[in-house]
């Protein structure tokens, strides 16, 4: 049981670290289209942004109720 | 037993080394996700807040000075923006930014081949438009935007800049 725990929280890891390298893509993404004078990117990147860090705080929580059940 | 002499020159001291929790490693990826959404909102502030930039005018050359095919180098905005006054056609003449949109080597006019060269990587624009054809530069080249009044031409601002 103690080792499916881990293995929750090790998967949750895992998908936080693969979620925020696709922002940090979003953001040199949007901050190269802003530089080229390509302003209507900025609201659908803020967005993206926005939604991707919603799913890292969930991901984030759900870690923490699963370790805090470990503890 | 005698220590390994890499110890002594490189004492690392692991009892002193301090583990980094899952809890710490998922709140470091939160705080970097954070960071990540307000960089991403300070773009999209940014974007909306943007003033335009008023450029001077600047005469850049007669109608005369300039040949059909020929080109003129001039110095806009600033005198350390080199840009091309090219003459494509009787009455078409364009203007771009000299420097290269990848690294910022001087790109050269090849008016008969209807392109742009920047021979440091070989970057190619479209000489009508500016626009990338091949090579690595991101973006197209900056227009200057021309006014024609009677037989002078005068640099009025860039686009793409």
């Amino acid at each position: 049981m103690k080792s499916r725990r881990r293995d929750a929280i090790d998967g949750a890891l895992a998908l936080l670290s693969v979620l925020l390298v696709v922002q940090m893509w979003l953001l040199t993404a949007a901050l190269e289209a802003d530089l080229a004078g390509h302003h209507e990117a900025a609201l659908p990147g803020a967005v993206l942004s926005g939604l991707l860090f919603a799913a890292c705080v969930a991901l984030g929580l759900l870690a923490e109720r699963v370790h805090a059940r470990h503890d | 037993m005698r220590e390994p002499s890499w110890r002594t020159d490189f004492p690392v001291a692991t009892g002193d080394e301090r583990m980094v929790t899952r809890r710490q490693f998922s709140r470091f990826l939160l705080l970097t996700s954070l960071g990540m959404f307000v960089g991403n909102l300070w773009i999209l502030v940014r974007s909306r807040f943007r003033r335009a930039t008023v450029y001077p005018e600047l005469r850049v050359a007669r109608v005369a000075d300039v040949p059909v095919q020929g080109v003129k180098l001039f110095h806009y905005p600033g005198p350390d923006d080199p840009c091309l006054l090219i003459r494509t056609a009787e009455d078409t003449f364009v203007a771009y930014g000299q420097k290269c949109t990848h690294l910022s080597c001087a790109v050269l006019p090849k008016v008969a081949e209807g392109k742009l060269h920047c021979p440091c990587h070989e970057g190619w624009f479209a000489i009508d438009d500016g626009r990338v054809l091949q090579g690595p530069p991101p973006r197209p080249l900056p227009r200057v935007v021309l006014e024609r009044r009677g037989e002078e031409l005068f640099a009025v601002r860039i686009e793409g800049a």
